[in-house]
């Protein structure tokens, strides 16, 4: 007994260690949304091509979607958009996933000749000027994007941009499992 | 009078230039209904973090998320609603995250009862060491045997230093 106590500094020391190392390699930008399992917030917004177009809710929802925050003022969104075209042409995704775009705090004219200028990935792209549905989602950068299941729940918010590595590692899984979940009819 | 003039000239110029840098200044200004409000509100923006800029708090941060939230701050409150709406408003959005002061949840026990804990843990210990001390002073005490040997030993060295000087004394003699 009198030997465990001797030790037993040592071993705190080590448990303190083994927790700070861990701490090294977390990354504290990573935060659960407070959305994740919450239905999609109502909306009601123009179309980024046309003005005159509103889109609600119920627009996005019946598909499992990806809603992806992006501006031209957000140069990782750059760096993002050539895999975002692969995800929109992948045959395999095509069937059951739709890519929506959120454009956040932006200007119409300047999107609407980057979607042009590097070809467009998205459904659709909606136009939020003043950020209220991203206030309401919880954006507080771009890129983000929201995976939201066949019911209009969202069971996922990853900030940050999605490439290859991402992709199979933080989405695809998610995918397989709400493709599954369709096709029960759940 | 020329010096007169002068100085009037280099105040009015004074003036205007710091009139427009007042203008440009990129913090925003906002007119409360009254002076709770804007107390209110600066404690509010005191309270909540950015999350974005994870260091900093809505009042600290000039991040435009920072911008943002501060302004629907301000509006939540001009629409009178009250603080405890103000910050279910913000972690529904943003998770508990956004609170320098977490809420107590069984996610937050450990943040909130982990010192206290500590403390006690630490208290114990104390007491403890304290009152062993006595006890091992007790084990030094000798027997009774032992306190009879002692005695002995004293008693044979003052025999032997008294004789000693009996032989010093007969020396000298």
């Amino acid at each position: 007994m009198n030997k465990i106590i001797r030790f037993l500094p040592l071993i705190l020391v080590i448990a303190l260690g083994g927790v700070l190392y861990r701490g090294l390699s977390l990354n504290p930008q990573d935060m659960p949304s407070a959305l994740v399992g919450k239905t999609l917030p109502d909306f009601t917004l123009t179309t980024l091509t046309d003005a005159n177009k509103t889109v609600t809710k119920a627009d996005l929802v019946g598909d499992i979607v990806l809603l992806n925050v992006w501006a031209t003022w957000c140069p990782t969104c750059k760096y993002e958009h050539p895999y975002l075209l692969e995800l929109a042409n992948n045959p395999q995704l095509k069937p059951y996933v739709k890519l929506y775009g959120l454009n956040y705090k932006d200007e119409r004219l300047a999107a609407q000749q980057w979607l042009t200028h590097y070809e467009d990935p998205y459904h659709f792209s909606i136009f939020d000027e003043q950020g209220t549905l991203g206030l309401d989602l919880g954006v507080f950068g771009a890129p983000e994007t929201f995976v939201i299941d066949h019911q209009g729940v969202i069971r996922k918010r990853f900030a940050g941009a999605i490439d290859t590595r991402v992709w199979r590692k933080e989405f695809e899984p998610l995918i397989k499992q709400l493709i599954a979940e369709k096709q029960q009819g759940k | 009078m020329l010096n007169k003039i002068l100085f009037i000239v280099v105040l009015t110029v004074n003036a205007l230039m710091m009139a427009n840098t007042a203008k440009a200044s990129p913090v925003e200004t906002f007119e409360f209904r009254d002076e709770v409000t804007k107390i209110r509100f600066q404690a509010l923006s005191k309270e909540l973090r950015c999350p974005k800029c994870q260091n900093q708090n809505l009042a600290d941060s000039n991040s435009a998320i920072a911008i943002d939230l501060r302004r629907e701050l301000y509006e939540l409150l001009q629409q009178g609603k009250a603080d405890i709406e103000i910050v279910n408003f913000m972690v529904s959005r943003y998770g508990e995250f956004v609170l320098y002061r977490p809420r107590v949840s069984s996610l937050t026990y450990i943040l909130w009862f982990g010192p206290a804990l500590l403390i006690l843990t630490g208290i114990i210990v104390v007491i403890i060491i304290l009152r062993k001390k006595p006890a091992a002073k007790a084990d030094l005490a000798l027997s009774s045997q032992q306190q009879d040997k002692l005695n002995h030993l004293l008693q044979s060295s003052k025999e032997n230093a008294s004789q000693n000087t009996n032989t010093d004394k007969k020396d000298k003699e």
